[in-house]
């Protein structure tokens, strides 16, 4: 059964090829391995332990109790304020990243209950232009912080993204200050908010919205930081350490509280929200 | 700007001639008219109608002046606090009282250096998390005392480098974003140089945010974005264009209050008018703040903030087509 099977305001076309081949290659460790053991074993690697993407959809099914995902997403797509066109027009980049996720913006956000605990939870999509956050998932963001506050229920969020959507310009800057400004009103209503932090969450994500939960959880093989290493070494010609931005440089200097291994992520979450239900 | 010479060495012509004038009693008046004219002209011809990328070039010139110049004439008796009481003080990212219009205000003032000596100790005036841990306890220190808050943003972006990351500059920006977000003074906010990114907004959610006229304010630099986007360093005029990030385009996208005129060919060919301009702005913009009661003011910040962003309805899907299966997730 499909999480998702109440949306049907837009026409998309899903690009199924990579789901026609049965096998593929861990980029990891090489190995050939059985696709369908790899979605089983929520995006592990099954040889190696290697993390592959997880879509928003995965993500979202991965931490939720069974049937309790009632998608929230707004059905808006971004105007293209701007009218951006680089080496290609960003109206062709979005139709795109429409195309290979199904989804139309970089978040998903919903209804769902974690261990019986009520919340509100987003996750970004990686693929879609790297997850960036735009006027679109910045309005997502805000409503599902917003329907959290209305319905009294906790906000989770699980960020992969690189940062700020560049084509918007500043409109995409400001997503910081008006997601930041939204999740002041989160903490004044008294619901805690628990920010997860897959692989990438970076520059203007990391920088505004990820990094203000009231507890900070790395999944394992996260990449957390704001500048990233190239545009570090181009900067200064300084050699970067080997585990630099990962979870456990990240936990080592106490940027974060806790990390957890993706397949124990749900068994985290719910431990966490229990002493915030019990406070109540 | 090569033109640039040729406009100093008419001033300084210009300037010659007057003092000859006033020496030797020689009438050189007209002389000195007709090379004013000149001098006219060609501002008029480089300056009128100045390019994305020229304004680029404005906003970094080397002259331009800099957020102390504008504590120098246009505020009084800036008190400098120093220091994020963890690990250090940064020196590209200013925090201090001062007085303006005669009563008491906290600046936030992003500090480029001139020489090389004083970028080394400036970063280029990119803040590193010293600096927006530092923003942070001054705009507290504004909130408890019913101080307004007024940010000078100058930088072209967060410093990039190890120990920045290693003391999460991330978040020492999301931390002052959100002590911004809570200020219950009146805030405000001029770009009056290069407005570069994270770096550059940390200290900008306010509720009046205004540019000087040849400022810029962007996500990216126009170097990045041509690399990232375009994968082509050459591209960073195309990408000033696309971008928007001159003030009088933020201006039309609604997404500042106003601008702060220059003088023509930028602020730094006559830097005592711009600063007095600034002044006037914003002490008449401050009294307007000042009116509203804190709540509705602050209320009126976040909804401001609420509304920024352009979407639409997805387009709805085709009755006739097939329903959409949902690849992104598996049955
Ligand atoms: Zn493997």
């Amino acid at each position: 059964m499909s999480l998702f099977k109440e949306r049907q305001y837009v026409r998309i076309r899903v690009d199924r090829e990579a789901d026609d081949s049965l096998w593929m290659k861990c980029k990891a460790c090489g190995e050939l391995v059985f696709k369908r053991r790899v979605r089983e074993n929520n995006n592990i690697c099954p040889n190696c332990g290697e993390y592959f993407f997880l879509t928003a959809g995965e993500r979202i099914e991965s931490l939720v109790d069974p049937g309790s995902f009632e998608d929230l997403t707004a059905p808006i797509v971004t105007d293209d304020p701007l009218g951006f066109v680089d080496s290609q027009p960003y109206s062709d980049r979005l139709r795109e990243a429409q195309e290979k996720t199904s989804l139309l913006d970089a978040v998903v956000i919903g209804r769902a209950a974690i261990d019986g605990v009520p919340v509100i939870l987003g996750a970004m999509d990686f693929r879609f232009i790297g997850g960036s956050m735009g006027s679109v998932m910045g309005e997502q963001l805000c409503r599902a912080m917003e329907t959290a506050i209305a319905e009294h229920r906790a906000f989770v969020l699980v960020s992969s993204s690189g940062g700020a959507r560049i084509q918007e310009g500043m409109f995409s800057l400001l997503q910081m200050a008006k997601t930041v400004t939204v999740r002041r009103h989160l903490a004044e209503a008294g619901l805690p908010f628990l920010s997860v932090m897959a692989y990438p969450t970076s520059g203007g994500v990391q920088a505004s919205i990820a990094s203000l939960g009231d507890i900070l959880i790395a999944e394992k093989g996260a990449l957390i930081g704001f500048a990233g290493r190239r545009v570090i070494q181009q900067t200064i010609s300084e050699e970067l350490p080997q585990h630099f931005q990962t979870e456990s440089f990240a936990l080592e200097r106490g940027q974060i509280d806790r990390v957890a291994r993706r397949e124990d992520l749900r068994d985290e979450l719910a431990l966490a929200l229990g002493y915030f239900v019990e406070a109540r | 700007m090569s033109d640039e010479r040729t406009l100093d060495l008419l001033e300084a012509k210009i300037e010659e001639l007057r003092q000859l004038n006033s020496a030797d009693g020689i009438d050189l008046s007209k002389e000195i008219a007709r090379l004013e004219e000149k001098l006219d002209h060609l501002r008029q011809k480089l300056y009128a109608n100045l390019s994305d990328w020229e304004r680029v070039k404005l906003a970094r010139h080397p002259k331009r002046p800099y957020a102390l110049d504008y504590l120098q004439s246009a505020f009084e008796g800036f008190y400098e606090l120093r220091g994020d009481r963890v690990v250090g003080d940064d020196r590209a990212l200013l925090a201090g009282l001062a007085r303006l219009g005669g009563r008491t205000v906290v600046v936030l003032a992003q500090q480029k250096g001139r020489t090389t000596e004083e970028n080394k100790e400036r970063y280029f005036g990119m803040p590193r998390p010293q600096g927006f841990r530092k923003a942070r306890r001054a705009i507290q220190l504004a909130d408890r005392f019913g101080f307004p808050l007024v940010s000078l943003i100058d930088t072209p972006g967060a410093y990039p480098g190890l120990e920045a990351e290693e003391h999460n500059v991330g978040a020492t920006i999301a931390e002052s974003l959100l002590a911004m977000a809570e200020a219950r003074v009146p805030t405000l906010a001029v770009v009056i140089g290069e407005g570069g990114s994270g770096g550059a907004l940390a200290i900008g959610l306010a509720d009046c945010v205004l540019m000087l006229e040849n400022a810029i304010f962007s996500v990216i630099t126009p170097e990045g974005a041509a690399s990232i986007l375009w994968k082509d360093k050459d591209k960073a005029k195309e990408a000033a264009s696309a971008l928007q990030m001159t003030a009088d385009r933020l201006l039309a996208l609604g997404l500042i209050d106003g601008i702060i005129p220059e003088p023509l060919g930028g602020a730094h060919r006559d830097a005592a008018k711009t600063s007095a301009a600034l002044q006037s702005e914003l002490v008449r913009r401050l009294a307007e703040l000042e009116v509203i009661p804190a709540e509705d003011r602050r209320r009126r910040r976040d909804a401001r903030y609420r509304a920024i962003g352009r979407f639409r309805p997805a387009p709805m899907r085709d009755p006739e087509a097939p329903a959409a299966p949902e690849g992104a997730v598996r049955d």
